[in-house]
């Protein structure tokens, strides 16, 4: 649908990146361990084509190392992550999993749009040379194409007169915002996004909501580590809780607001609410 | 209390001195030449191989790491003066390797110079690579997920973006080993390469100036250094200058916009 507009935030790297597969994320499975600490105990679930799932959970429940295990940003010990139908991170020998080689792995995080909590900007480099960075030298786009691109995708994300400043000159919702049209440049099929508002002063949190509510309407396929259950609730297709390394409940974001069956949900639920 | 006694037994003859300061021959503006080359050569071979070793030491291969240990613990535990002379006259001795004289263009750069460099190199790789090492270390590791992320390899990671970020913790200690190195090229005197110290020791034995010749010869590493300190204070002046300007950050990311901005013609404080 996004094609068809012409202001949207996607236009501007051609319209909306379609996976090639239609479940984009199958995870099952998924066992990790830091040391002797048991992390992920069992994590299976599946993300379509242009779905938008948040999940929820207090810290240390695995959210975040979940999503960071998508673009094999942490190894995982047993189970597999599929992105578009190609195992991430490993190569299978005899059932079991080996690393896979490191050009192999880049390659496949092309496909995998990430932003952090902490922005993760390149100080180095100014807005639009953050943005285009990748696309030159990851994807060998020419420089006239990746510098319009870049500030097509500053415009979009309401930056168009930030090209040419550093991230310290930015406020943080800004500096995420350039994060985001960072990552949209690579034209991936999948943004994972972990806290992206966690670290932002309150005023500064619709701003960057703003853009990933666009994204999400746009037909962007999308994780979303959030305690924002207002986003949730406008944009989610499905949300997920996790606990202890685990997802122990599933639903519609309805079903969250109205009915939630676990306890600990109900109680997590109850102190961010 | 006896001064007068003293001096008067002290044979300075400080025309003898300032002729040789002011007014040195040939054959000693060629030693300051060599030891000014030998500074620079072994402290651009040396960064080369600290950043190497750097990366060897933060390698995930444990071979690669061993080794790179191994020859910074062998390099900053033994005296730079027997590593000099080892890798001249104790290799050739037990005939593992002589240095031959050879020619580049008109150059001829004699085995013994070319003994010298390899020493001052390799021993500079070692506290290079220590430095380099922690300046890698400082660069915030969400800088490498984010270039990971967007599905940069590692030689784009570390070139495009950790190295130049790691650049701002190097510089200043940068500074400090050219320092040391200009005043340890005076060791490889030892294996006959006409640098300052021996170019000194060669007139010395010929006019039994002894007293104004060491003196000159110190005065002159001491310009030395203190021009290259200028140079330095100029280099982090330079790159300190903005950290009066509004926002507040940090002398880092100044530096590089500012450097940036220089290259790209685009005034830093644009917002």
């Amino acid at each position: 649908m996004a094609s068809e507009m012409p202001d949207g935030i996607l236009a501007a790297i051609g319209g909306v990146p379609r996976p090639p597969t239609e479940v984009v994320i199958e995870a099952s499975d998924v066992q990790k361990w830091f040391g002797r600490l048991h992390v992920l105990k069992g994590v299976s679930m599946t993300v379509q084509r242009q779905e938008v799932v948040v999940v929820i959970g207090a810290s240390g429940s695995g959210k975040t190392t979940f999503i960071r295990c998508v673009n094999h940003l942490e190894k995982i010990q047993a189970g597999r992550i599929f992105v578009n139908g190609h195992l991430i991170g490993y190569r299978e020998v005899n059932g079991k999993l080996v690393e896979d080689r490191e050009s192999n792995i880049a390659r496949q995080r092309q496909e995998i749009g990430m932003v952090f909590q902490r922005f993760n900007l390149f100080p180095h480099k100014t807005a639009l040379e953050n943005i285009t960075e990748a696309p030159l030298r990851v994807r060998k786009m020419p420089a006239a194409e990746a510098n319009e691109m870049g500030r097509a995708l500053l415009a979009r994300v309401g930056l168009a007169a930030k090209t040419d400043v550093y991230p310290w000159q930015l406020s943080g919702g800004q500096q995420q915002r350039v994060a985001i049209a960072r990552a949209l440049a690579m034209k991936p099929a999948l943004m994972l996004f972990d806290e992206p508002t966690s670290a932002l002063d309150p005023e500064m949190i619709g701003e960057v909501l703003e853009v990933m509510k666009e994204l999400a309407h746009e037909g962007m396929t999308m994780i979303v580590v959030t305690h924002e259950m207002g986003f949730a609730r406008e944009v989610a297709d499905r949300v997920l809780m996790m606990e202890d390394g685990q997802i122990i409940e599933e639903g519609s974001p309805e079903h969250f607001f109205t009915n939630p069956h676990h306890e600990r949900t109900k109680s997590f639920l109850s102190k961010i609410l | 209390m006896g001064g007068g006694v003293t001096l008067a037994v002290v044979q300075f003859d400080p025309a003898v001195f300032w002729h040789y300061l002011l007014e040195p021959s040939s054959v000693y503006l060629q030693g300051l030449l060599m030891t000014f080359a030998l500074a620079v050569a072994g402290q651009t071979l040396g960064a080369t191989l600290g950043l190497v070793t750097a990366l060897a030491r933060l390698s995930r291969a444990g071979p690669l790491r061993a080794v790179a240990r191994l020859y910074t613990w062998v390099m900053r535990g033994t005296p730079l003066l027997v590593q000099i002379v080892f890798v001249y006259t104790a290799l050739a001795a037990v005939g593992i390797f002589r240095f031959q004289d050879f020619r580049i263009g008109p150059l001829i750069v004699a085995g013994n110079v070319q003994a010298a460099i390899v020493a001052l190199s390799l021993n500079e790789g070692a506290y290079m690579a220590e430095i380099i090492r922690a300046g890698i270390l400082s660069v915030d590791p969400g800088q490498t997920e984010a270039a990971k992320s967007l599905g940069m390899t590692y030689g784009q990671t570390m070139r495009r973006i950790v190295l130049p970020q790691a650049a701002r913790f190097v510089i200043p200690p940068l500074g400090n080993e050219f320092n040391s190195m200009l005043k340890n090229t005076s060791l490889v005197s030892v294996i006959g390469v006409g640098e300052l110290l021996l170019t000194t020791n060669t007139i010395v034995s010929a006019t039994f100036r002894t007293f104004e010749l060491y003196l000159v010869v110190a005065t002159y590493y001491l310009l030395l250094t203190t021009a290259w300190g200028v140079v330095q204070g100029r280099i982090e002046q330079h790159f300190g200058k903005s950290t009066s300007m509004p926002g507040g950050r940090t002398f880092v990311q100044r530096l590089f916009g500012l450097r940036r901005s220089v290259e790209a013609g685009i005034p830093s404080d644009r917002r």
